[in-house]
């Protein structure tokens, strides 16, 4: 596919801006779902691309790593392919898109639906690292509420989603308290991710390239999703079934087919319908 | 004759060489309401600041008598304590609804935000105080799910009132709560605080500029000019019977009708 580019260091990053951001991965996971700062580089592409998923991959990658890239579930989508490719050109590490295969997977919308093994690493692209955000807009502010565990407003906000529409609306971003102790963004995951992320095997590192934070959930980490006590927090369900590889536990897009209104749904995650397929599930 | 629930000490403020307060000295009694009035400029509202725990003095203590019984120096607490009491047992009332409501939150969500930060976790629960709330601040039911944005200056004061009542505070900072309201709305206002203060035995601080506020609200009335408490008294002496040539002055500058 590609090969290798000389003149760069090991995965792009020098290795001081790599020791520096591996210094604040070990805080970030000592204190799980806390945000650190840290002292984000300028990369080869814009804010918004993915910078801080692509910082904590080049600074935890290895020569013997397995690199899986996914933006929307999918392992053929652009941004992923252009991540996939600057490690493979920057790091020369092997690259799939099998998510049994992989030791590091980037990712900005999901979680593989194949559950996580012990040893694997998901870095999460992250746009806004801080889930009190919509709320208060002072940072001086957000991170004493954070310091002094004052999290009436997350509640706040979840109020207003059954008060407006009858019932938690939020759908992705869902706030996880993690450890018991800080409340966390999950990134834009869909809650149908959220109970993957509670006690999971796999390291959980989420960057903000735009905000400059990292923060973790360590493996067997309890990460909780909010909820009332008569509101209790449910991942999405749906009617159907993938139309292509009739999975009924995965996540599903809905894909419109036409302007008559037909539309079909299918697995968000590409590499789980074709596993199914493979395997002998059904087709079209 | 019971404990004050809050004694300001000879309290002083200074920013750089110029005093905003200085030696200011009283005791507040459970149901009492307390008026500080005095032009702008003449060091009430940071007086309150300080009384409130949000500045702190240059000299002198704010001592808070809490549900215990303990005083509580407002400056030596954390700012964890602090921070719980100013939203559990201390209210805030501000001049602009918009410094004291959270304006893109459901006046639902913003009565009920103490309630929650105080580990409330069931929505109808919730709900159903807010709407309590509401209702006894004069504002209809149906319009818990608006924001403060879609209210009335008047009912968004009222809002902020609501919400600061909800966790039956037992002492209330009041920063001329009746500014920018024209007077009848402001009588109602009034009308509501007086009933709820003396009904919850609320111990308010109010400041205000405008005396007829503060002889409608307050049984003693402190008057300041620059930074200093020229008189101090019972609110009807004070007014009827100025002593201090300041406060003369002030008595006969207000409009009669």
């Amino acid at each position: 596919m590609t090969t290798e580019e000389t003149g760069y260091n090991f995965a792009y990053l020098d290795e001081d801006s790599k020791r520096m951001i591996r210094r604040a991965i070990l805080k970030a996971v000592a204190l799980p779902g806390y945000q650190v700062p840290f002292a984000g580089r300028e990369m080869p592409m814009p804010y918004g691309w993915g910078t801080g998923g692509i910082q904590v991959t080049a600074s935890v990658i290895g020569p013997d790593d397995v690199l899986k890239v996914i933006d929307q579930g999918s392992d053929d989508t652009t941004n992923a392919v252009s991540i996939r490719s600057f490690f493979a050109k920057t790091a020369g590490v092997a690259t799939t898109s099998r998510t049994a295969e992989a030791s590091i997977i980037q990712t900005r919308h999901r979680i593989p639906e194949r559950p996580l093994k012990s040893g694997q690493i998901m870095v999460y692209q992250v746009p806004i690292p801080e889930p009190l955000r919509w709320l208060e807009p002072s940072e001086a502010e957000t991170r004493t509420l954070h310091a002094l565990k004052e999290y009436g407003l997350m509640y706040v906000k979840l109020y207003e989603d059954i008060s407006r529409h009858g019932t938690i609306a939020s759908s992705y971003d869902y706030p996880v308290e993690v450890f018991g102790r800080h409340i966390m963004s999950p990134s834009p995951i869909p809650r149908f991710d959220n109970p993957k992320l509670d006690r999971s095997p796999a390291l959980h590192l989420f960057g903000a390239g735009r905000e400059k934070r990292i923060y973790a959930i360590p493996p067997y980490t309890p990460a909780r999703s909010l909820d009332f006590e008569d509101y209790p927090f449910a991942p999405q369900s749906w009617s159907q079934v993938c139309a292509l590889c009739g999975a009924a536990d995965s996540y599903l897009d809905e894909v419109v087919m036409d302007d008559g209104g037909q539309r079909m749904f299918v697995c968000s995650d590409s590499d789980y319908c074709a596993s199914r397929l493979e395997k002998g599930g059904r087709t079209q | 004759m019971t404990l004050p629930v809050l004694s300001a000490v000879e309290v002083d403020k200074w920013y750089g060489r110029r005093a905003a307060c200085r030696k200011i000295s009283f005791d507040l009694h459970p149901g009492e309401i307390l008026g500080l009035v005095g032009e702008s400029g003449s060091g009430k509202t940071t007086l309150l600041n300080v009384l409130a725990g949000r500045l702190t003095p240059s000299g002198g203590r704010a001592l808070y008598r809490d549900e215990n019984g303990e005083e509580r120096d407002m400056h030596q607490l954390s700012e964890a304590e602090r921070r719980r009491l100013l939203r559990t047992e201390l209210g805030l009332v501000h001049q602009h609804p918009r410094d004291g409501l959270r304006l893109r939150a459901s006046a639902g969500a913003n009565i009920g935000e103490r309630l929650m930060a105080g580990g409330w976790r069931h929505y109808g629960q919730i709900r159903a105080e807010a709407a309590q709330w509401l209702e006894r601040v004069e504002i209809p039911a149906d319009r818990l799910d608006d924001r403060p944005t879609e209210y009335s200056g008047g009912m968004r004061q009222r809002l902020q009132i609501a919400r600061n009542l909800v966790t039956r505070p037992r002492l209330l900072f009041m920063d001329e709560p009746t500014g920018g309201l024209d007077v009848s709305v402001q009588a109602k206002l009034l009308d509501l605080i007086r009933h709820l203060a003396n009904h919850l035995r609320l111990a308010v601080v109010l400041v205000t500029h405008d005396l007829a506020v503060a002889r409608l609200l307050s049984q003693r009335l402190m008057v300041m000019k620059d930074g200093e408490s020229v008189e101090c008294g019972l609110t009807d002496q004070v007014l009827d019977d100025p002593q201090h040539p300041y406060t003369q002055l002030l008595v006969s500058s207000m409009l009669q009708v």
